[in-house]
């Protein structure tokens, strides 16, 4: 069985007085109603920011204190994503919340073909100012048709910011990065970052687009890591730290744009690359991040990559096939464990 | 049930209520689409070719009067049969056709093409060539609109096939739940056309006989009108938008043309030539197999047949407007041909706002 949320990831500690120790969900709440306050032109059109868990009460207070900015539509996920598109077309500043990742697939042609397009097809003219929120991957019990991680999907569109935070203090810093940025981004959580704790600083700073961030330091093998696969390969390294393993875990937090220069500096150090990722094996995130290090360091490789994803097949419902299918700190260090043991590649 | 036949009320009067120059500039515009259009035809024969293409031939006395009656603020989003709304706010020909051409001086640096081309600065921020891509848009700018509390309204502009599209009823819903401004022009040009079937361009495959009724099934009043009557186009636009702008929600407003037969094939033609001024006085010297809709079915002709007969003009003064608007287009299209293509690492720039 997978750990649940809570038994994964690595507490830090806080890195400055004043650091507040928030949930996840805390956190994202705390972003948006700083947002809300700030921002008279911030709208928010969707009525499930949290999910369906016990922390969407978190969310009800900003619901309550800006009605008229906080919007429930009607299930009609095509029509106010367009809805959004329009309105960020018309000077304001738009999260459309899709609730479940699956669901972005009834607004897709919104998203990819009108949002994305905009602002090259005017030859630079137009600004659509709008983020796409939701809930990707396996969340338990989502089965195939609730638990798509589609952000691959978006990757291979381009005209779209990819951001995906991993921890509290992230999403605290790039969701405003993500609503300011003036482009269409695209927001990935997940249901199970929700209840993860972690320090927030007390005067949260905003983090830029295409800055990856160093989660844990290590010599011996570099783990790439996106979204809750962060705090699954967290746990990871702690395993492996205990068997002697320095594992460097590397998040870059936004795939579009990419931070390159991070991951890349990392290989060429550690010379071993794990890249886990909860979207599907094929064309998927590891897929490309796998990709950009064997073209662009493979001399530095001691052996082959490694991919540590979601197989290609639907997600299915009961709990031991879900697990099955999981990204779980167990197969993570698996992975990393084969790549210290396995023959290095003969350069001669 | 068949939807009614239709066919324009030749007996009605045209011309709306404006002011002498106001109606000539509304002429003025109707044959600068014109000639435009039926340049690009020839250019389009004469390659090399730029590609699949829509124009807006025998639609002019709609999108022109509907535009007329809003505020220069407003905001017109339109869909791919898009050239006739562009002229109409006053976009350059010249870089309405390099954009066509796919020049670097085109109105979005060669990058939309026909089928995308849009002017931010004129109050159309984003053309959807993808059937009803545009109505929740247009609706959502509304809605910006009224969160702003500013009394600009917005307006969809699309074909009767828009309405089987499910975005296009998703945003009805929306739009009447939460009354934004907004109006949905549905340009219905689907009778006597081909059909896909018979080998044509698409025309309406619908089982709603009358597609105000879509609208009126969620709330949202529809009013159907005769889209080559000038005086009807006008009158139905000035009341949706007030409607719109005192907080009343959302209208509908469906008109309906005859297809003009050069649309009817897969790809434009000009089955008999270039339209004559004279087939407005004279109807019987129109070529035999577009007489009917050049007498009957034509709005432009309409109108300029009125505005004669109201003595607002004559006919060396029709002819000096065409005059005018055929050299604009020469102008244009040689403007068009001397510009060049944009250099291939612009292909790079403008992918996200702010690149260049």
């Amino acid at each position: 069985m997978a750990k649940s949320a809570t038994d994964v990831g690595v507490q830090q500690s806080p890195h400055q007085r004043g650091d507040r120790e928030l949930t996840y969900a805390e956190a994202l709440v705390e972003a948006i109603a700083e947002l809300m306050k700030e921002d008279p032109d911030f709208l928010i059109i969707g009525s499930y920011v949290l999910g369906l868990g016990p922390m969407r009460a978190l969310f009800d207070e900003v619901r309550h204190e800006y009605p008229k900015r906080v919007l429930d539509p009607p299930t009609a996920e095509i029509g106010f994503t367009g809805f959004g598109v329009g309105a960020a077309m018309n000077g304001l500043h738009v999260l459309v919340d899709l609730s479940t990742a699956s669901f972005i697939f009834e607004a897709f042609p919104q998203v990819v073909n009108e949002a994305a397009n905009a602002s090259y097809m005017s030859g630079g003219r137009l600004a659509v100012p709008i983020v796409f929120h939701f809930l990707h991957g396996l969340r338990g019990g989502g089965a195939a048709q609730h638990s798509h991680s589609p952000q691959a999907m978006l990757w291979n569109t381009p005209g779209l910011q990819i951001m995906m935070p991993s921890s509290p203090a992230d999403v605290r810093g790039m969701l405003p990065t993500a609503i300011k940025s003036g482009n269409p981004t695209v927001f990935v959580d997940h249901s199970k970052l929700m209840p993860v704790r972690g320090y927030v600083p007390a005067l949260p700073k905003e983090i830029p687009l295409g800055v990856a961030d160093i989660k844990r330091s290590g010599r011996d093998v570099t783990v790439v890591a996106t979204s809750y696969s962060v705090q699954q390969s967290l746990s990871a390294c702690k395993t492996l730290a205990s068997e002697g393993i320095d594992t460097e875990l590397v998040d870059p937090r936004t795939v579009v744009p990419l931070d390159r220069q991070t991951i890349l500096e990392s290989v060429a150090k550690t010379g071993r690359l794990v890249v886990v990722d909860e979207t599907h094996r094929s064309c998927g995130i590891a897929s490309e991040i796998a990709a950009i290090a064997s073209e662009e360091i493979l001399d530095a490789l001691k052996v082959p990559i490694i991919r540590v994803t979601v197989p290609d097949v639907p997600v299915p419902f009961s709990p031991v096939l879900e697990s099955e299918l999981d990204t779980t700190p167990e197969r993570i260090a698996a992975a990393v464990r084969y790549q210290m043991t396995r023959k290095q590649i003969n350069r001669l | 049930m068949p939807p009614q036949r239709f066919e324009p009320e030749s007996a009605k009067k045209v011309l709306p209520d404006l002011e002498k120059t106001g109606l000539i500039e509304l002429l003025h515009k109707m044959l600068l689409v014109r000639r435009f259009e039926e340049r690009l035809i020839r250019l389009a024969e004469e390659g090399p070719s730029f590609g699949h293409y829509h124009v807006y031939i025998g639609q002019e006395t709609i999108g022109i009067p509907a535009l007329a009656a809003l505020r220069p603020t407003d905001l017109v989003f339109p869909t791919h049969r898009n050239h006739g709304y562009l002229l109409s706010r006053g976009a350059d020909p010249g870089r309405l056709m390099a954009e066509i051409l796919g020049k670097q001086t085109g109105l979005n640096g060669g990058k939309a093409g026909t089928l995308h081309a849009s002017a931010p600065e004129l109050g159309i921020p984003h053309t959807s060539a993808i059937v009803g891509g545009i109505v929740p848009i247009a609706a959502g700018a509304a809605l910006a609109a009224q969160l702003k509390g500013s009394n600009q309204i917005s307006v969809a502009l699309f074909g009767d096939g828009a309405t089987e599209e499910g975005a296009t009823f998703e945003a009805l819903n929306i739009a009447s739940l939460w009354r934004v401004p907004v109006i949905f022009l549905c340009e219905n040009n689907t009778e006597e056309a081909l059909g896909a079937a018979a080998g044509g361009y698409p025309k309406s495959v619908t089982a709603a006989t009358d597609l105000g009724s879509i609208a009126r099934s969620v709330g949202v009043p529809a009013v159907v009108v005769d889209g080559t009557d000038t005086r009807a186009v006008f009158t139905a636009m000035s009341e949706a938008a007030e409607r719109a702008r005192t907080s009343g929600g959302p209208t509908f407003v469906e008109a309906k043309v005859v297809r003009w037969p050069g649309s009817n094939p897969l790809w434009p033609e000009l089955p008999a030539g270039e339209t004559e001024l004279r087939f407005a006085w004279e109807p019987e010297s129109a070529p035999e197999q577009l007489l009917r809709w050049y007498r009957d079915q034509d709005g432009l002709l309409r109108y300029l047949r009125e505005m004669l007969g109201a003595s607002l003009l004559d006919k060396d003064d029709a002819a000096e407007i065409d005059s005018d608007v055929r050299s604009q287009v020469e102008a244009a299209v040689r403007f068009a041909r001397n510009s060049a293509y944009p250099t291939p690492d612009s292909a790079y720039l403008d992918v996200f706002a702010g690149q260049s």
